[in-house]
């Protein structure tokens, strides 16, 4: 484990752009991200926070019309590099989503689903383990360990998203995105969540879009301030919270705009 | 006076009625200086209702109704004149009246009664003509005089005339369970008819279908056999035929439309998908009977198997392609409904954009897409063009879908088609052909509805 | 971390064969794609080879041949007094005869009368009673040859066949050969195909008749589901209580949508003819069985427009002291009539091709006559091409084929101006 003054560079963004279209959504993002830490991104709406998580596991390659430029490596290893194979990455660089959106099957099938579909346990019994820890990693497996075969939609919406959590950690990424898990949440909920995020930093690098300066300040160790698809800031947490460089920065963190 | 001219009449005095309304209630409302209660269009509408209202329902009843009347009236009459005619001849003796009276019936083929009935008839078109040009033209002159009574500054026009408006929409929305009530009623009436001359059990579960009622009594099969089963089967053969066609082409191109085609593609497959959807089904049948049928016959010759030229496969290939636009665009509506976020978090774990929709995307569509395939059964099940022209008539009980079979449809259309007795166990048999029929498709489409709703899982 | 299993873990067995399930997975991957590509090709290739194949079928409906006869409108079969009762066909046989003056046993001029169509005459016969001082002279005119011989001449019946194998004799192979040196044969653009009504002979049968059928039919069920669609729509979109009562008339709705189109044939036998004693086989009791049947699917698209126009459309009305017919009247219909077209044209559309339920109350009558009114005998459109398409003679594949033809484009130039209309006229809340 490498500690916050020292830290291992992860993913390593330069010169990241993106269009929609005709429209630009990044220009040119230069941003590095350490490991086994929580990054937080913020900033108003609009800003780019999400492109820019969405670049990490190529989930905007789904997108029609999205063209991405510049480079993002994952230790040192290109993601928009031909060699690369998108299932491979997306394997690596698990997501978490805004709205929870278990699929329509078991609570097991659904934690199941990724390990199976890049066969990563041999046999039932592996499978089963799998799912355990997955579940208990999440901290959900007290609340389902019972009701594993029932449906994953019949859960609360603070369980779904745990749920969600431990079908993303169940391919044992090195990575998990989040984007904004909480917003669909009510406060306990997302403090279950806040406190598994902590946790679970220790064997992975999250990167978490919030929309709550509060989260960024309790969960994240370091802080990176978009706006209008720049990157205006970034720095350890504490720091942007304090003594924010930039104007637009203290701006958004003192509530003026939003 | 004729029914298009007195309509014509009619909508005239409605016209005039309404002007007339409103420049008299505008002309009252300065003489009396008071407040007027309801605008000058209410008024008018209101005149024009009483003078065509009732004239305009008592036409419609009378068109309705006086053929009944005059059909009794005839028949009595010719029973009269020669008292020893029976059922059947009465029949034919109206017809020829009828036929004779239009002009559509040489005097050659006519006889001293057919002339007096003609005459007789004659009679009693012109009475009923002129009474009711009569009583149409008093009904819409009190009327007008009624409405035109009740104008005054404060009468309250505009609740009465949305009252009737209400009145209307109310009767049209009761047309819909009318015709409902008119289907179920005449089916069943009539199929019970049939029960009395052919007992249920042999209809539903006898194996012989031989409809054709002899001419003379010592004929071989004489009483006809109406056991429904080879038609039954019949039908579930073409039935499924043309689902092993529909569905996998028809769920493949939703699914490669929705989830992988480009918008150009899109553009063109969509509205070539609706141009086979609004292909009538004659058309269809004809393509099935000349091309299809004699290309399949041929090359199961070719290859040494022996096909009938009107092969229950012929049929069933051509359906199915009948039903693949239908099958296309349900699943698509119900492909699409599957949010996106749920494509997401499978691609998200890696999953490749096939075991996306293979295992994240059609579970979660799967009621949606049982309930189109049922849809698409009960379809199939009551298509009758494409089985009338390219499927056969003769019963055949067989699991052989190169042979010739024929279905429930093709049978009711057999036994209406031509000349018929409205009283014969053959008649009556396609009514309660229809009757299994309407029950089938009602059955199924009902099951489709409660399997969308049960099943359904509920995104937001 | 030492729990972790990795799947990309050093051990390089295990990546080996992660490597060879990701092959695998892509193959899969590509053989869906492929089965998907390849439905909505299969699709396409039948639309097209459908549409290719009639249309080629059509073709030689739409041109006769024709020969060139000098006719002498001789007063031994014409008088200029009573031109109606001229023996025309005479006259033209007449002249037929004079062409091959050493045809003279009376079996071989049967046999050359069947070279010209039984209708051959009808031409010569509208000229002259349209100007009888033509009677006593000579015209030219072109009159049309039997639907075999115009088959054979388009190349449909193969020449080098057997005589035995082939309906035209050597010996008419001879006439016509000889007509054809002689240059009196020309083809046509075949007029007869849309100004006739129906004939046993194919080279007369025309679709007029039936298009007015089908046009009369159509009226009647305008008249009746329209306005009937339209208010069932509005009530139970706008004004009726959401209760038990209008929940079964919702789901009737959508069940009547759905019941096979010939029940309602036999609900029209039963319920108009049988009971109500209506003229069978008239455009009447054809277009109210129609009726019947569009109407859930005028209903339907009908209320989806309603209830497209957001409430706040309502309240604002409501809010400046509109009535609820008022609000109807003035803001909720005239937004919706868009979409009320839109589904009312497509509807009425599929009643046009729908050709079952009309069987069953007899509206595929042979009729010649065009009907006059809604109550004469009549067949539409779609029947017409049922009766074709039963017909044994090898014309009247081409014939049926024309007709579908001509179905196919109105129906196809209806839909896409409903498409267009929809695309033009709606708007997005």
């Amino acid at each position: 484990m490498t500690n916050i003054e020292n830290p291992k560079v992860k993913i390593k963004a330069r010169n990241m752009t993106v269009h929609y279209g005709d429209a630009q959504a990044l220009h040119g993002i230069d941003l590095d991200l350490n490991a086994n830490e929580v990054t937080a991104l913020i900033g108003p709406s609009g800003c780019g926070k999400s492109t820019f998580l969405r670049c990490i596991n190529r989930m905007n390659d789904v997108i029609d019309g999205c063209r991405v430029g510049g480079s993002l490596s994952i230790d040192e290893q290109d993601v928009y590099d031909a060699a690369v194979d998108v299932v491979e990455l997306r394997a690596r660089v698990g997501m978490v989503f805004q709205k929870p959106n278990p699929f329509p099957k078991s609570i097991y099938d659904n934690v199941a689903y990724g390990p199976r579909i890049h066969g990563m346990a041999q046999d039932r019994a592996s499978l089963d383990a799998l799912v355990e820890r997955s579940l208990k990693r999440a901290g959900l497996w007290q609340e389902v360990k019972d009701r594993l075969s029932a449906s994953g939609t019949s859960l609360s919406g603070g369980q779904q998203q745990r749920l969600c959590i431990a079908r993303a950690i169940a391919v044992n990424p090195d990575i998990v995105l989040m984007d904004e898990p909480c917003s669909a949440l009510d406060p306990i909920a997302t403090a279950v969540i806040e406190e598994l995020m902590e946790e679970l930093r220790r064997d992975y690098t999250i990167v978490i879009v919030t929309h709550s300066m509060q989260q960024a300040a309790r969960i994240s160790q370091r802080t990176a301030y978009f706006h209008l698809g720049d990157l205006v800031e970034h720095g350890q947490t504490e720091t942007i919270f304090t003594t924010p460089q930039h104007q637009q920065t203290e701006a958004y963190i003192s509530g003026k705009i939003g | 006076m004729s029914t298009s001219f007195l309509l014509i009449c009619l909508f005239g005095l409605g016209g005039f009625s309404y002007f007339f309304g409103r420049r008299r209630i505008g002309a009252l409302t300065r003489a009396a200086r008071v407040k007027q209660h309801s605008r000058d269009v209410y008024h008018g509408s209101f005149v024009a209702l009483c003078a065509v209202g009732v004239p305009l329902i008592v036409l419609l009843a009378w068109a309705g109704l006086s053929p009944l009347l005059l059909d009794a009236m005839l028949e009595d009459f010719l029973r009269r004149q020669s008292p020893d005619l029976s059922l059947g001849e009465m029949g034919v003796a109206m017809a020829k009246v009828k036929a004779y009276f239009s002009g559509a019936l040489p005097e050659a083929f006519t006889g001293e009664l057919i002339r007096s009935g003609s005459a007789y008839f004659a009679e009693l078109r012109s009475a009923s003509n002129q009474a009711r040009s009569v009583a149409i033209t008093l009904l819409a002159l009190g009327g007008l005089a009624f409405g035109l009574s009740k104008l005054a500054p404060r009468f309250t026009a505009r609740p009465a005339v949305e009252r009737v408006f209400n009145a209307a929409m109310m009767m049209a929305s009761a047309i819909a369970i009318l015709t409902t009530i008119g289907i179920v009623l005449s089916l069943i009436f009539e199929t019970l008819r049939f029960f009395d001359k052919v007992p249920v059990m042999d209809f539903l579960f006898g194996l012989s279908w031989s409809p054709q009622i002899a001419m003379r009594a010592d004929q071989i099969g004489g009483a006809g056999a109406f056991g429904a089963i080879p038609l039954f089967a019949g039908t579930m053969m073409i039935t499924f035929i043309a689902m092993l066609v529909a569905v996998p082409i028809g769920l493949m191109s939703a699914i490669y439309l929705s989830e992988y085609a480009n918008p150009r593609l899109r553009g063109i497959a969509k509205p070539g998908i609706e141009i086979l959807a609004g292909v009538p089904t004659v058309v269809y049948g004809f393509f099935a009977a000349l091309m299809v049928a004699p290309f399949l016959r041929d090359s199961g010759a070719d290859i040494g198997l022996a096909l009938s030229s009107e092969s229950a496969l012929a049929a069933g290939l051509v359906m199915g392609i009948m039903i693949i636009p239908f099958i296309s665009s349900l699943s698509d509506d119900v492909i699409n409904a599957v949010p996106q976020t749920l494509r997401d978090g499978a691609a998200a774990l890696g999953a490749t954009q096939s075991e996306t929709i293979r295992q994240v995307v059609l579970p979660a569509a799967l009621p949606g897409i049982v309930s189109a395939i049922l849809l698409a059964i009960s379809r199939a099940i009551g298509e009758t063009m494409i089985v009338v022209m390219a499927a056969g008539v003769a019963a055949n009980l067989t699991a052989n879908p190169f042979e010739s079979v024929t279905t429930v449809t093709v049978q009711i259309v057999m036994l209406l088609v031509g000349d018929q007795e409205f009283d014969s166990a053959k008649t009556l048999a396609a009514f309660a052909l229809g009757l299994v029929l309407f029950l089938i498709t009602l059955m199924l489409n009902v099951v489709a509805l409660y399997v969308v709703n049960r099943f359904r899982e509920q995104y937001d | 971390m030492t729990d972790k299993i990795d799947i990309r873990s050093a051990n390089p067995l295990a990546a080996q064969a992660y490597q060879a399930r990701l092959k695998k997975r892509y193959r899969a991957e590509r053989r869906f794609r492929a089965y998907g590509l390849a439905a909505i090709m299969t699709a396409g290739m039948i639309l097209l080879f459908l549409l290719n194949a009639i249309i080629f079928a059509s073709l030689p409906a739409f041109s006769h041949h024709y020969m060139r006869l000098d006719v002498e409108i001789s007063t031994d079969y014409v008088s200029a007094q009573t031109p109606q009762e001229g023996n025309y066909l005479g006259l033209v046989r007449a002249a037929l005869r004079e062409q091959f003056p050493d045809v003279t046993a009376r079996r071989d001029k049967r046999a050359l009368y069947k070279i010209l169509s039984l209708g051959a005459a009808d031409g010569l016969q509208k000229r002259v009673m349209a100007a009888p001082d033509l009677v006593g002279t000579r015209v030219s005119l072109d009159v049309p040859l039997s639907d075999d011989i115009d088959l054979m001449l388009k190349g449909l019946i193969d020449r080098s066949l057997p005589q035995s194998d082939r309906i035209v004799s050597d010996r008419d192979l001879v006439w016509v050969d000889k007509l054809l040196a002689e240059d009196r044969i020309t083809r046509k653009f075949a007029f007869a195909l849309f100004t006739n009504g129906d004939s046993r002979e194919p080279e007369m049968a025309g679709i007029r008749g039936a298009l007015v059928g089908s046009l009369w039919t159509l009226l009647v069920t305008l008249i009746v589901s329209f306005p009937l669609g339209v208010l069932a729509a509005i009530y139970l979109e706008e004004v009726a209580p959401k209760n038990r009562a209008t929940a079964l008339i919702e789901v009737n709705i959508n069940n009547l949508a759905a019941v096979p189109s010939i029940v309602y044939g036999l609900l029209g036998l039963a319920v108009f003819i049988n009971f109500f004693h209506l003229p069978r086989s008239a455009p009447l009791v054809g277009g109210l069985v129609l009726a019947l049947m569009t109407l859930p699917r005028i209903i339907i698209p009908t209320r989806a427009a309603f209830a497209a126009i957001p409430p706040s459309i309502r309240e604002a009305a409501l809010g400046v002291g509109a009535s609820r017919t008022q609000v109807i009247m003035h803001h909720v219909l005239p937004l919706a009539m868009p979409g009320i077209l839109t589904g009312t044209i497509i509807g009425l559309a599929q009643a046009a091709g729908e050709t079952a339920p009309l069987l069953m109350i007899g509206m595929m009558a042979f009729i010649v006559d065009v009907p006059g009114d809604v109550t004469a005998k009549a067949t539409v459109l779609p029947a017409q091409i049922y009766m074709w398409a039963n017909n044994p003679e090898r014309a009247f594949v081409a014939r049926t084929s024309a007709g579908i033809v001509v179905l196919l484009t109105l129906l196809l130039v209806v839909n896409a101006a409903a498409i267009y209309f929809r695309r033009r006229f709606e708007k997005r809340w």
